[in-house]
């Protein structure tokens, strides 16, 4: 025996009801799970005696992984947009990934914090154990916002989304609407001049001291922004004036949230949770071609009244949060539809909403993640459907018998 | 007819039986009779300890049908009957006196009386519920699966001994007159010959294709309102050999099987054997934990070595270790290949062929979190997420629109075996059933 499972068990009744730890219980109880897998076995009768190795846990560490390869693109376009901000004509690699990771992580640590110090306090109220939950909200949530969101917006949109959408419904599982896009939601609509505009979208502060310096006064909005704002048929261009083809959307190498403007990566993700079968490819497929449907009927009918519409399908995939909500938020499993039949619709109401509202909504150029929370709540309709047409089938085979 | 079923999952567990393993005979010091193994089924007594009985001898009956009785499976004396809280019976153990006398049963009664006296109609399920049926009520259609595809178990139908067919002919002749429908048997194609009588089913698919309710519900699905037998080949040629000789045949065939045993070996002996002789000499001498499982491991029960007994319905003994002596660090990161699983979240278990599982349930208990992981591996027209949420409910209208009529908990077990969210899904089967039961009944 390892002395870490000693120190465990030598600790262990410290924490146990009765203890003098023992309000942190749940606390110790998730450290001692995620340290060792529980010897808890079986019981003797009406079970199975053998259980898959997967467990949530596990689903949710493979999330994270499919996550990896945004995270540190948006790392690395963080400072490479920062280098051009300055000026640069020099993109020195590892400085620029050592700005990015300096810009991000005291948001990834502030949303953590909270919301697991959230979940500790609500586990240990309802004397359950922790739940993995939030590993996988916890490092969403700043890839969605932009670079430059203030730590106390973060934190307030967190304690909100983790009380508010999941909490009060029960913890995870029971959720009805996405969490990290509630705490999104939450930060788009009560600091709008945060979230969205010429200012957030490119890290301009240096990150620690560390980085270049950038001229106060400094603007450069997303591409969706700048359709937005613009008229009729414009060109997108990126910070230093240079125009952004969709080969430059595709890679991602443009201003945006932090970790959703690289196609090239979510695509890596997308590939992550496909393999894996922790994703539904129906959604996934079923949002694409909604969205090309919805965008290609938009483009057909392109008119100056509203710019967005003047973009093509393909670009519609490729800019925004599109594919990113897709692969990663749209098929959180507890908040989609959950009937096979029912993921289809769910997905394809995703594609054809996200680009109904960035086109014909100047004002919310971020479709993605409002139509993602929209069909979040009509999924249990959905799947409500799907559940009566078996009922349904029942009953008629009931009655074409009497 | 024929019936491909497309869902499924044949669990690759070591300790299979092969062509040549061995066959021993073993005589049972002590064979035990449990009232659990009969739900529906209230036990009375008709015999008390040091009372001698013969192979067929009522051991209890059902306290609302008198005629069902459950019997002896060997001859000898009543050694014990082991009671738990508030005098529920748990056992009846009788020491086997190897004489192997039997009683000899008039056999022009009517077939259910019949049935009811010698100990069989006990061994028949009804659906719905998955009970010991109702004498009184003819059901519309009797379904024999001559199948198990269950994890390790050997093929029923090489169970029955040479020249069963006069056996089976008759048992489904005489079956026929309780029932109004038909009698369906369903088998792997070629392993069985066609029984005169029987509306024969070739059934194609892994495992639950061999569960009878999941033949059931895709050949003539049960609705609300009717009833079902439902039994094994194995039962069915008992009923044939009483009705050609008069005497119950109380002979089964074991697998003794499973990661923990030395060679895995088949075994003939008498229903209800103790443990402790089944094992004797199998058991690899490891030095952890091991669990004995009288059945598969998808439904079996959990037994004691030195104080267990083969379950009914199960001819299969599976040992796995146990597991609770084992610290892994970080289990739920590790990618070793040893690690069974159908999910390709674990990139190394291709590697390995066969695995050896043990009993725990590797993750904690959650709420339901991923999606669709039943209709994977269930072939049946349920959705069994929301069945699973009315019976947790108690919704009596939702779990009949939803089909509980149909399942029996076995049928769910491979349900069980994949949920991320290590529910205790037959277990919460069982207990919907019998609620329900209790409401309506």
């Amino acid at each position: 025996m390892s002395k870490l499972r000693k120190f465990l068990d030598r600790i262990k009744p410290a924490f146990q009801p009765g203890g003098k730890l023992s309000a942190l219980q749940s606390v110790f109880d998730g450290f001692e799970t995620f340290l060792y897998t529980p010897r808890t076995t079986s019981p003797a009768s009406y079970t199975t005696h053998v259980h898959d190795s997967v467990d949530s846990k596990r689903a949710m560490t493979i999330v994270i992984i499919a996550l990896l390869p945004c995270f540190f693109f948006g790392m690395y376009n963080t400072g490479y947009q920062h280098w051009l901000a300055a000026g640069a004509t020099e993109f020195p690699f590892f400085s620029l990934m050592l700005y990015g990771f300096l810009a991000i992580i005291p948001k990834v640590i502030v949303t953590y914090v909270v919301g697991l110090g959230i979940e500790f306090i609500s586990a240990q109220i309802r004397h359950e154990e922790i739940q993995e939950g939030f590993l996988v909200t916890g490092i969403i949530l700043p890839m969605v916002c932009p670079v430059d969101v203030p730590l106390w917006m973060l934190a307030v949109a967190t304690a909100f989304a983790v009380i508010f959408a999941k909490e009060v419904f029960g913890g995870t599982g029971y959720n009805i609407v996405n969490v990290a896009l509630t705490a999104r939601a939450f930060l788009f609509f009560s600091y709008p001049a945060y979230m969205s505009g010429d200012k957030v979208f490119v890290a301009t502060s240096q990150a620690f001291g560390y980085g270049p310096a950038v001229a106060d006064g400094f603007t450069c909005a997303t591409p969706l922004g700048q359709i937005a704002t613009a008229g009729g048929e414009t060109a997108i261009t990126g910070i230093d004036g240079s125009t952004i083809s969709t080969w430059d959307a595709f890679v991602g190498l443009i201003p945006g949230s932090f970790g959703e403007t690289s196609v090239i990566c979510i695509l890596i993700g997308a590939a992550i949770l496909l393999a894996t079968r922790i994703a539904s490819w129906r959604i996934m497929l079923s949002a694409v071609a909604g969205a090309l449907l919805m965008g290609w009927i938009a483009n057909s009918a392109a008119t100056p009244t509203y710019p967005a519409s003047f973009l093509s399908p393909i670009d519609q995939l490729f800019l925004g949060g599109f594919a990113f909500a897709v692969v990663f938020m749209a098929t959180d499993p507890v908040t989609a539809a959950r009937t096979n039949t029912g993921k289809w619709v769910y997905g394809f109401l995703i594609g054809v909403i996200a680009v109904c509202i960035r086109t014909y909504n100047n004002g919310y150029p971020e479709g993605a993640m409002l139509a993602v929370l929209l069909m979040n709540v009509f999924a249990p309709l959905i799947d409500y459907c799907v559940v009566s047409a078996n009922k349904r089938r029942r009953r008629a085979r009931l009655t074409s018998k009497a | 007819m024929y019936l491909k079923l497309k869902k499924g999952l044949d669990l690759p567990i070591e300790g299979a039986l092969s062509a040549a393993s061995p066959v021993k005979s073993i005589s049972p010091v002590c064979c035990a009779i449990v009232p659990d193994d009969f739900p529906g089924f209230t036990p009375k007594l008709t015999v008390r300890e040091g009372d001698h009985v013969e192979i067929g001898a009522a051991i209890m009956h059902d306290k609302a049908h008198p005629g069902v009785c459950i019997c002896s499976p060997v001859a000898g004396k009543v050694k014990a009957i082991v009671r738990g809280e508030r005098r529920k019976i748990l056992r009846v153990e009788i020491e086997n006196n190897n004489s192997y006398n039997s009683l000899t049963f008039d056999i022009k009664r009517p077939i259910v009386e019949l049935l009811g006296a010698a100990g069989l109609f006990a061994m028949l399920r009804r659906r719905p519920y998955d009970v010991v049926p109702d004498p009184d009520v003819r059901p519309r259609d009797i379904f024999v699966t001559a199948m198990d595809t269950a994890p390790l178990a050997l093929s029923p139908v090489q169970m029955l001994p040479e020249g069963a067919d006069k056996a089976l002919a008759a048992a489904v002749n005489a079956l026929a007159t309780a029932t109004d429908g038909k009698i369906y048997v369903s088998r792997r194609a070629g392993e069985l010959a066609d029984i005169p009588g029987a509306e024969m089913v070739d059934v194609e698919g892994k495992h639950p294709a061999g569960c009878v309710g999941v033949q059931v519900a895709n050949i003539a699905p049960v609705n609300k309102g009717e009833n079902i037998w439902t039994l094994d080949i194995v039962t069915l040629y008992r009923i044939g050999h009483l009705l050609l000789t008069g005497k119950v045949d109380s002979s089964v065939t074991v697998a003794v099987t499973g990661p923990e045993v030395t060679t895995p070996c088949i075994v003939k002996t008498a229903i209800g054997a103790d443990i402790k002789a089944l094992t004797a000499g199998v058991l690899a001498n490891s030095d952890h934990n091991v669990r004995i499982i009288s059945g598969n491991v998808l439904t079996g029960t959990a037994v004691n070595e030195a104080e267990g007994f083969l379950r009914f319905p199960y001819r299969q003994v599976t040992v796995i270790a146990e597991g609770n002596d084992v610290d892994e660090f970080m289990g739920w990161a590790s990618v070793a290949p040893s690690k069974m699983s159908i999910y390709p979240a674990l990139p190394l278990h291709w590697l390995r062929r066969l695995f050896r599982p043990d009993a725990r349930l590797n993750g904690g208990r959650r709420a339901m979190i991923m999606s669709g992981e039943y209709d994977r591996v269930l072939p049946m027209d349920i959705m069994a997420e929301y069945l699973l949420k009315a019976i947790i409910s108690r919704n009596i209208d939702e779990m009949e629109a939803l089909g509980i009529y149909e399942i029996a908990p076995e049928d769910l077990a491979l349900c069980e075996y994949v949920d991320t969210s290590k529910l205790p899904i037959q277990q919460i089967v069982r207990d919907g059933l019998d609620y329900l039961r209790k409401e309506l009944e």
